[in-house]
């Protein structure tokens, strides 16, 4: 792993769907850097493109042009990926989500566990390290349970600790806290931030919740497919 | 991980649900298999047990089971003066339907060419032989008869003195073994009004002529037994069976009654394909037809099971591809969940099967290699049915977790 290159670098991204007269720009000429061990808010109203630009720096959705790169390789330019990106999603990138979305029929272990097995690290190892993340996150003793019986609260940090299972190298959340109550919900901002100082990862979280915003170390406006403006005075760059 | 396990684990009781539907799916495509197999082993049964080397039959005709064959009964003593012939034995067999202490009794009347054959070579489950040259039956146990009963056929009653399981005719109707004469009694019988009319019929064709005006005896024969007028007196069998001599040249005897225009002469094998190609072929061939359309069914069935199960589990899916799962992952979920259904389906319809088909009125008989054969088909049928499944989940984009 490169520790000394920017998490991400996203350079004059585009997003166009549709053409002709139903043509609509999503994202336009979006540029930012995320360093590692910096934890990133992106903020803007609905339709602003900022769910647009987190599935472009999520690999699953490729821009229309524009060029991103992770870990100091080269991922996409444009919408030809220069990498397999699944194989790249595994290895890099870590996914927090508004849900949790564990999948239901494993247990809060085995949810942590699959997303290192999927990264052929021996079932063992992947147990042991799944308790290890479990117990960083304070939800080691519902290991055993299913998503079912476990609150919300369980339930996203058990999602946060399958994000980590690979000590990725960007986490992007996309309004983690958004089903969550307030206190909970700052509980998970703060393990994000400790998350970046401690581990190193650069994280992204898009969010609507400004009583949480003191968390980050920078903030980045989207308004109608453009980052606009960048507050809490980071050094990171930007277009 | 095995994540089609603990995905079955986690929806246990919609598992066993589906499966237990697969599997009485597959005991019907089991059940058709063994009936189509029972068919075939009740239609040859006969001919298998009787174990005769030859089948001497009415001339241009395919025998007693393909249609009706009359030859004469002198016949079995002509067969046995040919070199190269053990023995020799009449064979009669027809169908005839009673009523038994008031219910339908269909059987089939066989005919043992009493006092060489006796019945020892039927297979007894309980009682004897037959003992006596009248009045004497072995039924099977289908015929729902008990040793020591007297049954009435014709104008005579015939007891019931050994008991057999399993021997039916092509139909699926029980055999009943008597001796020939018996059974051309119970085949020609009767009602005493027809055969005075007949006897009456008689003796004015005979008035009618010059011959009869001036033999009188003549009349009065007219007017007695049919045994007793040597030109309608002939007794006619179905067939006569022929077992050969040890060391004796098969062909060199098939060849001697070849030379006889007034019969048709068999092998046990000819009989028996005879049978199948042509009594039971039709019906074969439906079965066959029948089971390969269950199959197609099931595989649909299968198919559209798995790709339910598929889309319930789309979210899944996608979030696996998101976090970097390599399709063999996602194909294994699907494989192997559909692979186990038709797994379970197929023990719960062998299971089932071995108390179901032994009640069924007609023989189902699943032999070993047709299991083998099934357990082949349901592996292969399960495969295709994942496919749809597979095609669906590969479909399925990663952000479709951040879609809801």
């Amino acid at each position: 792993m490169n520790i000394t290159a920017p998490a991400i670098t996203v350079e004059h991204l585009r997003k166009v769907y549709g053409s002709g007269h139903t043509e609509v720009v999503a994202v336009r000429d979006a540029s930012l850097e995320i360093a590692r061990g910096e934890i990133v808010g992106l903020l803007g109203p609905s339709g602003s493109g900022k769910s647009t630009l987190l599935t472009a720096m999520a690999l699953i959705n490729p821009p229309t042009s524009g060029r991103i790169t992770i870990n100091g390789e080269a991922v996409l330019d444009g919408p030809r990926a220069l990498v397999d990106l699944r194989a790249f999603r595994r290895r890099h990138l870590g996914f927090v989500f508004q849900k949790a979305n564990l999948i239901p029929f494993l247990t809060a272990l085995e949810n942590v566990q699959i997303a290192m097995e999927v990264n052929d690290v021996a079932p063992w190892a992947a147990r042991t390290r799944a308790l290890e993340l479990l117990g960083y996150l304070d939800v080691e003793e519902r290991a055993r349970n299913l998503p079912a019986a476990l609150s919300g609260g369980e339930q996203q940090r058990v999602a946060v600790a399958r994000a980590l299972a690979n000590d990725p190298t960007l986490i992007l959340a996309d309004e983690p806290t958004a089903a969550l109550d307030s206190t909970r919900g700052r509980q998970v901002m703060e393990l994000f931030a400790r998350i970046a100082h401690e581990r190193g990862a650069g994280v992204l979280v898009v969010t609507h919740d400004h009583r949480t915003l003191d968390v980050f170390d920078r903030i980045l406006d989207v308004e109608d497919g453009a980052i606009q403006c960048r507050k809490n005075g980071s050094a990171a760059p930007e277009a | 991980m095995n994540l089609a396990v603990r995905d079955i684990r986690h929806s246990a009781g919609r598992f066993a649900f589906t499966t237990v539907g697969i599997g009485l799916l597959l005991m019907i495509v089991m059940g058709m298999g063994g009936i189509y197999r029972g068919l075939i082993h009740e239609a040859t049964l006969l001919v298998d047990t009787v174990d005769a080397d030859l089948w001497i039959v009415q001339g241009r005709t395919r025998g007693p089971f393909a249609e009706v064959s009359r030859i004469s009964g002198s016949l079995e003593d002509r067969a046995r003066a040919v070199p190269g012939v053990a023995e020799a034995r009449r064979f009669v067999s027809h169908t005839i339907q009673r009523e038994y202490q008031g219910r339908p009794l269909r059987m089939v009347v066989q005919g043992l060419s009493w006092p060489e054959d006796r019945g020892e070579w039927v297979p007894l489950v309980a009682g004897r032989p037959l003992g006596r040259s009248h009045y004497e039956m072995i039924a099977d146990t289908s015929l729902q008869l008990p040793l020591g009963a007297s049954v009435r056929l014709g104008k005579d009653l015939y007891e019931v003195v050994g008991l057999t399981r399993g021997m039916v005719g092509s139909g699926g109707d029980g055999l009943a073994f008597f001796t020939v004469a018996d059974a051309m009694a119970i085949q020609f019988d009767q009602p005493g009004e027809a055969i005075r009319l007949e006897r009456a019929a008689r003796r004015a064709r005979v008035e009618a002529v010059d011959l009869g005006r001036l033999q009188p005896q003549l009349l009065d024969r007219a007017e007695g037994l049919v045994s007793g007028i040597p030109a309608l007196g002939g007794t006619q069998i179905s067939a006569v069976l022929v077992s050969l001599a040890p060391g004796a040249d098969p062909e060199a005897v098939r060849r001697t009654f070849g030379t006889w225009p007034d019969v048709t002469v068999y092998s046990t094998e000819e009989q028996r394909e005879l049978l199948l190609s042509g009594m039971v072929d039709k019906a074969r061939r439906q079965l066959g037809l029948f089971r390969a359309l269950l199959i197609v069914i099931s595989t649909i069935i299968i198919a559209l099971i798995v790709y339910t199960l598929t889309l319930d589990k789309v979210r899944d899916i996608a979030l696996l591809k998101l976090i970097g799962a390599r399709n063999p992952v996602i194909v294994a979920l699907i494989l192997q969940q559909a692979l186990l259904m038709g797994a379970g389906g197929y023990a719960l319809a062998w299971w089932w099967g071995r108390y179901a088909f032994p009640r069924f009125p007609r023989l189902v008989l699943v032999t070993p290699a047709d299991l083998a054969s099934l357990a082949v088909i349901v592996l292969v049928i399960s495969t295709l049915a994942s496919f749809l499944g597979i095609w669906k989940a590969m479909r399925v984009e990663p952000n479709t977790v951040l879609a809801a």
